[in-house]
C-alpha cells in the first residue's frame, strides 16, 4: 500500500511568526535612546554647576534631529532592517557625547591644555558634528546601496583599498609612538577605522569563493582537522601583514583587528575549529616574537603588567592606566554620579581611548555592564543578521562587520581594564574621534541594509503547476 | 544640589540605562519564540482525525473505527483503475481522500484534464464514503451521472475524473 500524501522535500516548516516591519518599535525604542543622554546631559550639569546646562536644548535638539532622520530614512529605504541596531548606536552615540562634554567641564583638563597647547578647546561640538557626518554617510548607504551583494564585485579592489589605507600612515609622522594617523592639511584620518569595513568585504568575498577548498581538503588529527600545507598561505600571508603593522606602525590594535577579524571569518566560511587554535598560537607567537625587540610594544606591556610601578610610570611617561584602574575602582558598584568622578586625572586621552574609565567610575560596574551589554546587542544583533541571510556573501559580512566591532570593544575595553595591553583603539561610538564615529556608523548602515534584506518577506514563489488551467473537455 | 537629589538621579539613572537593555532584550524574543515549527506529515495525520473524530464519536460510542455503521459491506481501500496512477491503492482509514492536481491533495492526479481540487472523497455520520465534486472544470462522473451533489459511493463503482478512474474495493 502506498502513501500519496505529498511531502515535498524536508518535512518542517520554520516560519517566522509573520514578521512584521517593526518599524513602530524601532521608533519608540528611539525616543528612549535620546531621552536617556538627555537625562544624562542635564544630571552632569545640575552635579557640577547646580543647574541646568544652557546647551541642554540644542543638544537635545541635535540628538532628535539626528535620530529622526535616521529613522525615516530606514522606514523609507530599508523597511525591514532590524529594529535595534539604530537605538542602540544612537544611545551609545548620545552618552559618548555626554561623557565628552562632561570631561569638557573638567578644571583639570582645561589647565592641562592649557599648560601644553596655550588653549583649551572643548571635544564635545566638534563631536556632534563628527556624528552629524556619521550620520549622513550612514544615510548615504541606506540611499545608494540598494543591495549588499553590490558590494560582492568589489573584492579585489577593496583588498587593495585596504592594504593602501593599512600601509599609508606609514609614512606619516607618529603620533604619540603609533603611526595610526595620516594627516592631509587640516584633516587628521585614523584609517584603521575604515579598514575593519573595507577587509570584511575582501574577506567575504574572498572566503565564499575559497571556503571549500578550505574546509574540506584536510586530515584528522587528535580530534582536529588539520588544514593542508597550501592551504595555511591565506592564513599566514595575514599573519605576515599583520605582524608587519605591529612593527612598521607600532600599533597593536590594528594588527589583532586585522588578523582576529580574519579568523573570525575563516572559522565561520569553513566551520573548523582547528583554525581557531591556528589564529591564536599564531597571533600569541607573533606578538610574543614581536615583543622582544620592539620598545613600544615593550613600553606597553611593561604599563599593562605593573601598571603602579613607579618605574614603569617613569619609563613610559604616563601613568594613565594606573588612574583608570583608580578610576574604576573608585567607581564602585553603583558608581559616583554623572560629574561627580575625577576621572579626569588620566589626563591625555581621557575622553577618547580611556573614555570607558569615567564611565566605570561614574556610573559604576552596573553602568558599565548595561553599556558593555549594548555593545554585546549590537554585535547579536549583528550576527543574528548573518543567520537570517540569505546569501553567503551577505553572511560573511555581517558575520565579518559585527566580528570588527565586537573584536574593536574587546580589545579597547580590555586594554583600559588592564585585561590586555593598551591598544591605541577607540571604544565605537563613545570616544571623541571623528574616524571612529563616522566609520561606525557606517557598519551599522551596512548591517542595517544586509538584514533589511534578510528579513524581507521572501518573494513569491514560481508559479507551481497547479496554477495552471485545466483543460476543458470538448465533447 | 543637595546630595539626596543627586543619589535620587545617579541611581534612576543607572535604572533607566539598564530599563533601555531590558526593553532592547524584549524585542528580540521575537526572534527566540516568534518562530513557529510545524511537522507537516504529524500535521496532517493528526488534523484529519481530529475533524473527522469530533463530529463522528458521539454518535458511535464503543465502535470500531473501521467497519461501523455500513456493517460487513464497508469498503476498506480506494484502487486507481485506469490513469497514469494505474495500480494504487490507498487505505480508507476515516480520513478525508482529497483528488486534484493541487501539490496537497492526497492523491496528486497528473492529469491535464483534472482540476487542481477536483472532489474529494468522505465518510459521512453513518460511516458510508460520500464523493463530492468541488466545482471541478470537467465534471466528476459515477458510473455515467455526472455528479451534482455529494453521493454515496456503491461498491466497485468507477468513479471517473479526466482520464482517471478510481472505485473503491473490499
Amino acid at each position: 500500500m502506498s502513501n500519496l500524501t505529498t511531502t515535498t522535500g524536508s518535512n518542517t516548516t520554520v516560519s517566522s511568526g509573520g514578521l512584521p516591519s517593526r518599524r513602530n518599535t524601532e521608533l519608540a525604542m528611539l525616543v528612549f535612546a535620546v531621552l536617556i543622554p538627555v537625562f544624562a546631559y542635564a544630571n552632569v550639569g545640575l552635579a557640577i554647576n547646580d543647574k541646568l546646562p544652557s546647551g541642554m536644548l540644542g543638544y537635545g535638539f541635535g540628538m532628535v534631529l539626528l535620530a529622526g532622520v535616521g529613522h525615516l530614512v530606514v522606514r523609507r529605504y530599508a523597511p525591514y532592517a532590524d529594529p535595534l541596531l539604530l537605538p542602540l548606536a544612537t544611545l551609545l552615540n548620545g552618552l559618548g557625547l555626554v561623557l565628552i562634554w562632561r570631561l569638557d567641564q573638567s578644571e583639570r583638563l582645561h589647565q592641562r591644555a592649557e599648560n601644553l597647547f596655550g588653549s583649551f578647546t572643548p571635544d564635545a561640538p566638534k563631536q556632534l558634528l563628527y556624528s552629524a557626518i556619521g550620520l549622513a554617510l550612514f544615510v548615504a548607504i541606506l540611499l545608494f546601496l540598494k543591495d549588499h551583494r553590490v558590494l560582492q564585485r568589489y573584492t579585489y579592489i577593496s583588498m587593495a583599498v585596504g592594504l593602501v589605507l593599512l600601509v599609508l600612515p606609514v609614512f606619516f609622522k607618529p603620533v604619540n609612538g603609533a603611526r595610526i594617523w595620516v594627516s592631509i592639511g587640516p584633516i587628521n584620518l585614523q584609517p584603521g577605522e575604515f579598514v575593519k569595513i573595507i577587509i570584511a568585504i575582501f574577506f567575504a568575498g574572498y572566503l565564499m569563493v575559497k571556503r571549500d577548498a578550505l574546509a574540506l581538503a584536510s586530515r584528522r588529527f587528535m580530534g582536529l582537522y588539520l588544514p593542508r600545507g597550501r592551504d595555511l598561505g591565506p592564513i599566514l600571508v595575514i599573519w605576515g601583514l599583520s605582524l608587519m603593522i605591529l612593527v612598521f606602525e607600532t600599533d597593536l590594535g590594528t594588527s589583532l583587528l586585522f588578523f582576529g577579524l580574519f579568523v573570525i571569518m575563516l572559522y565561520v566560511a569553513t566551520e573548523r575549529t582547528s583554525w581557531i587554535v591556528f589564529g591564536l598560537l599564531l597571533s600569541a607567537g607573533g606578538a610574543s616574537l614581536v615583543a622582544t625587540f620592539e620598545p613600544h610594544v615593550q613600553d606597553r606591556v611593561q604599563a599593562w603588567l605593573h601598571p603602579f610601578s613607579q618605574e614603569v610610570i617613569q619609563a613610559t611617561g604616563s601613568d594613565q592606566i594606573a588612574q583608570a584602574l583608580w578610576a574604576f575602582g573608585s567607581g564602585g558598584v553603583l558608581g559616583t554620579g554623572w560629574g561627580q568622578g575625577n576621572s579626569d586625572l588620566i589626563g591625555f586621552a581621557a575622553n577618547s581611548d580611556f573614555i570607558l574609565a569615567t564611565v566605570g567610575e561614574e556610573l559604576g560596574l552596573t553602568g558599565m555592564m548595561a553599556v558593555l551589554l549594548l555593545y554585546g546587542l549590537i554585535v547579536e544583533r549583528g550576527v543574528r543578521t548573518a543567520l537570517a541571510a540569505r546569501d553567503p556573501f551577505g553572511k560573511l559580512l555581517a558575520v565579518g562587520l559585527s566580528g570588527a566591532f565586537g573584536l574593536q570593544v574587546f580589545v579597547v575595553a580590555g586594554g583600559v581594564m588592564g585585561l590586555i595591553p593598551l591598544t591605541g583603539m577607540t571604544m565605537p561610538f563613545l570616544a571623541s574621534g571623528g574616524s571612529s564615529v563616522i566609520a561606525n556608523w557606517a557598519l551599522i548602515g551596512i548591517l542595517l541594509r544586509i538584514s533589511d534584506t534578510a528579513r524581507r518577506p521572501a518573494p513569491a514563489p514560481a508559479p507551481s503547476p497547479d496554477a495552471e488551467m485545466t483543460q476543458v473537455v470538448r465533447p | 544640589m543637595s546630595e539626596l537629589t543627586l543619589t535620587v538621579m545617579r541611581l534612576g539613572f543607572l535604572a533607566v540605562l539598564w530599563l533601555f537593555v531590558i526593553v532592547s532584550i524584549q524585542v528580540i524574543r521575537s526572534d527566540l519564540f516568534g518562530t513557529r515549527v510545524t511537522q507537516r506529515t504529524t500535521r496532517r495525520a493528526d488534523q484529519r482525525p481530529a475533524q473527522r473524530a469530533q463530529p463522528q464519536q458521539p454518535p458511535q460510542q464503543g465502535g470500531g473505527r473501521r467497519g461501523r455503521g455500513a456493517g460487513r459491506n464497508a469498503p476498506s481501500k480506494l484502487v486507481v483503475s485506469e490513469g497514469s496512477l494505474t495500480g494504487t491503492t490507498v487505505a480508507l482509514q476515516g480520513q478525508t481522500i482529497t483528488l486534484g492536481r493541487a501539490h496537497d491533495s492526497t492523491i496528486v492526479l497528473d492529469d491535464d484534464y483534472a482540476s487542481s481540487r477536483h472532489a474529494r472523497i468522505y465518510p459521512d455520520r453513518d460511516g458510508r464514503w460520500i464523493v463530492e465534486d468541488l466545482g471541478s472544470t470537467n465534471g466528476t462522473y459515477l458510473d455515467r451521472t455526472r455528479l451534482t451533489t455529494p453521493t454515496p459511493i456503491p461498491l466497485e463503482a468507477p468513479i471517473r475524473i479526466g482520464k482517471t478512474v478510481i472505485e473503491l474495493r473490499k
